[in-house]
């Protein structure tokens, strides 16, 4: 079998611990990505927050709810699937690889639906936007602006994961990871278990802070 | 056949050749140069833009071109400078080349993703240069709101495309410096053995995975309030442009220290090989450098003194702000301490670290101006603005950019520049800089507003002063482009150590092998440790 190591590198254990370390600051410069999002909506939930509230509750808490429930399972499988890579299990590997990629395609399906919906019910920001119980439309409509760019991002990291998820499955099936060598399986799975992160601050933020908040 | 070839050594510019080798390198040096290359060509373009603003600027009138028309150069020369000069110059160029030399690695640790990070700058070079051949952008570097979300007319989606894309590929260079710092030292390399350039660098990358992410989002919404209009930034839907501001200076302040702290390093370098001293106080001078990027962070508010933000947060981030003139003046004291009774020799890298220290520490003295709240009520947005980050930027950064170019030209192609050419080219450069900018902070604090083509009759001395002083300086930049040139072919060869100098990329032949060293080398001593290059050719001029 090829050699694995790159030439910079003088072990697989050097070798290894580079690339995680990589992918950990690359999680940290996504936390600040995400994080100017965060900072937007903090500011505009505490200027506009009875807008915010009236325009949380208009979203679907059950299908939000389930979907969280999906993209939790999805990390477990690819826990799973990284702990198959360690033991050198390639069916096992497969199976949870491809697992994952369909509770993440899953997720994106309901993602679609509920965007689908609020363009039928006009709480897409734009000219025809409309939503019952507001005084001033255009706060809003900065609710629903900032949940299609947050979920919209969001949305866009797991396409992004699917594709990476779906290029591991074809490295698999080569047999290329071995019990030595899973370095990308492993670091897959952090960008994975990121991205669930990212919608567990989402979930409550959008959708349950009217529950909260004064009536 | 009897005659046998002698055998040339091989090194990274010769083991393998054609455009393909270079373009699809991995070399960490072989990128260094691409990037070279590539900002040398944007510093040429922000130029041309910086000469045109000049001449306008001759006659008080202004008649050159129109007021539409200035306001797209000044934008275009602060985004080409910014984004695809200063930001990427030395840590793309020099940071690359020589930090996994430094520090005893074969290449960074992630090759690829440093080759990317070179195609993301070409790509965001590109849309930038679209945008400005198509007929430019005019909302200032800073792309306030909701001017450049609303009102203007130009291309601002392109540029603010080709700033996301090359936001990448810093932080990416960033993410590379991190962990072949952390993970690829050579043995018996202690994080306090490390060249303070390493340890300037490391405190840079912090700054470029922190901050630019921030700038990363911030373009994505001006992108979205511009497209969609969503009302993010836009009063009349309740969205505040002040916080635009919020996120934007959250960002680009940190990007001055981005700009300054890695010829900061550059320096540390050059007054320690040219006193054949070790840098006084080390320790302390690794940490000011870390000390910046963390307190650099905490500083943004003072852009926005007359922005509307509350007066405490205004009191707040003033006083924050003097907390940096700590560390940088820490580093401005030992790098003059370390001189006293040192064997200093003013070969051209030194003459350029004495123009560093002496005008960053203009630059820095006026800042503390700039950030007391009464003082920079009176001067913002004025010329007095220009030339004090100027005083850092061209001062301080290019400055060291230029010291580094000279210090290491050696090392990277093998040959020696001309000694007293080099000498004469700083000496105008330093001139000519003064000239173009001192007289900018005697009209600023006279009142001239910055990014205004027309100006009172009574400024025009001063304004054909400054002009006077960039055409000076366009010669001495001019001057080194040909000499440096001219030294590929015509240069004296130089040995592996030409300065008698202590880090680990003067331990290896010049130009380097493909893979830095012909076995790695193991570290027994400090960073400036003069006693290990004892007998070893000097040939300072």
């Amino acid at each position: 079998m090829a050699s694995t190591l790159q030439e910079q590198f003088d072990t697989e254990a050097q070798q290894k611990d580079a690339s995680t370390l990589g992918m950990w600051i690359f999680l940290i410069t996504e936390v600040m990505f995400f994080g100017g999002m965060f900072t937007a909506y903090t500011v505009y939930r505490r200027a506009y927050s009875d807008a915010f509230a009236v325009a949380s509750s208009s979203l679907n808490v059950t299908i939000g709810a389930i979907n969280t429930a999906v993209l939790l399972v999805s990390s477990f499988t690819m826990v799973m699937a990284v702990r198959a890579a360690q033991l050198g299990q390639r069916r096992t590997l497969i199976l949870f690889l491809v697992a994952t990629l369909i509770f993440g395609g899953i997720f994106l399906g309901v993602k679609a639906y509920e965007w689908n919906e609020k363009f039928e019910q006009h709480h897409v920001p734009g000219p025809s936007f409309h939503l019952e119980g507001v005084p001033q439309q255009s706060h809003a409509q900065l609710f629903f602006s900032l949940y299609f760019a947050m979920t919209g991002l969001h949305a866009l990291h797991m396409v992004i994961g699917v594709g990476i998820i779906s290029w591991l499955i074809w490295l698999a099936r080569q047999g290329r990871f071995t019990a030595e060598y899973n370095t990308p399986v492993d670091i897959a799975g952090l960008y994975w278990h990121f991205v669930d992160i990212i919608w567990i601050f989402l979930f409550p933020l959008l959708y349950l802070i009217d529950r909260h908040l004064p009536k | 056949m009897i005659t046998a070839a002698v055998p040339e050594r091989e090194d990274y510019l010769n083991v393998s050749h054609g455009l393909k080798s270079w373009l699809l390198t991995k070399d960490h040096k072989r990128i260094g140069l691409l990037y070279l290359a590539t900002i040398t060509l944007f510093f040429f373009l922000g130029g041309v833009f910086a000469t045109v603003i000049r001449i306008e600027l001759l006659t008080p009138g202004g008649g050159l071109v129109s007021s539409e028309t200035y306001n797209k150069l000044f934008t275009m020369h602060g985004v080409t400078m910014i984004f695809f000069f200063l930001l990427p110059s030395i840590p793309a160029v020099f940071g690359n080349f020589f930090l996994p030399m430094m520090i005893g690695a074969r290449d960074l640790a992630f090759p690829r993703i440093n080759l990317l990070s070179w195609y993301l700058l070409v790509v965001g070079g590109l849309f930038a240069l679209f945008a400005m051949l198509a007929g430019g952008v005019d909302t200032g570097w800073t792309f306030y709101t909701p001017y450049s979300t609303t009102y203007s007319n130009t291309w601002v989606i392109a540029t603010a495309l080709g700033i996301f894309v090359a936001g990448f590929s810093s932080i990416l260079t960033g993410l590379n410096f991190i962990v072949t710092i952390h993970r690829m030292r050579a043995p018996g390399m202690t994080w306090f053995r490390m060249p303070l350039f390493v340890w300037a660098h490391y405190a840079t990358a912090l700054i470029q995975v922190l901050g630019t992410p921030v700038l990363a989002v911030t373009i994505v919404l001006v992108f979205c309030e511009r497209v969609f209009h969503i009302g993010i930034f836009d009063p009349a839907l309740g969205g505040d442009p002040v916080l635009f501001q919020h996120l934007f200076w959250f960002y680009s302040h940190p990007a001055v220290y981005i700009m300054i702290l890695p010829a900061m390093g550059v320096v540390s370098e050059l007054v320690s090989t040219f006193s054949r001293k070790a840098i006084f106080g080390y320790r302390i001078v690794a940490f000011s450098s870390v000390a910046i990027a963390v307190l650099g962070f905490l500083v943004w508010g003072h852009h926005m003194f007359v922005s509307g933000q509350s007066l405490f947060a205004g009191m707040a981030f003033s006083f924050l702000s003097y907390f940096v003139a700590i560390p940088s003046a820490i580093k401005v004291f030992n790098w003059t301490a370390t001189l006293y009774k040192g064997s200093i020799s003013y070969a051209t890298p030194m003459l350029y670290a004495f123009g560093f220290i002496g005008l960053f520490t203009m630059g820095g003295l006026t800042g503390l101006f700039v950030a007391a709240l009464g003082i920079d009520v009176h001067v913002t947005d004025t010329y007095f603005v220009v030339a004090h980050f100027h005083y850092i930027m061209v001062g301080g950064a290019i400055m060291g950019y230029m010291g580094g170019l000279h210090y290491w030209w050696p090392k990277m192609t093998g040959r020696m520049y001309p000694e007293g050419w080099a000498k004469l080219s700083a000496l105008v450069i330093f001139l000519g800089f003064n000239l173009t900018f001192f007289p900018q902070f005697i009209l600023g604090y006279l009142g001239m507003p910055r990014r205004y083509h027309t100006y009172p009759a009574e400024f025009q001395i001063l304004h054909v002063l400054s002009t006077a002083g960039a055409s000076v300086l366009a010669v001495g930049y001019a001057i080194p482009m040909i000499y440096f040139a001219w030294s590929l072919r015509y240069g004296k060869v130089a040995g592996a150590n030409p300065w008698g100098a202590t880090g680990l990329e003067w331990k290896t032949a010049s130009p380097p092998p493909l893979h830095n060293f012909d076995k790695i080398p193991v570290v027994t001593h400090d960073a400036y440790d003069y006693s290990t290059v004892v007998g070893e050719a000097v040939e300072v001029g």
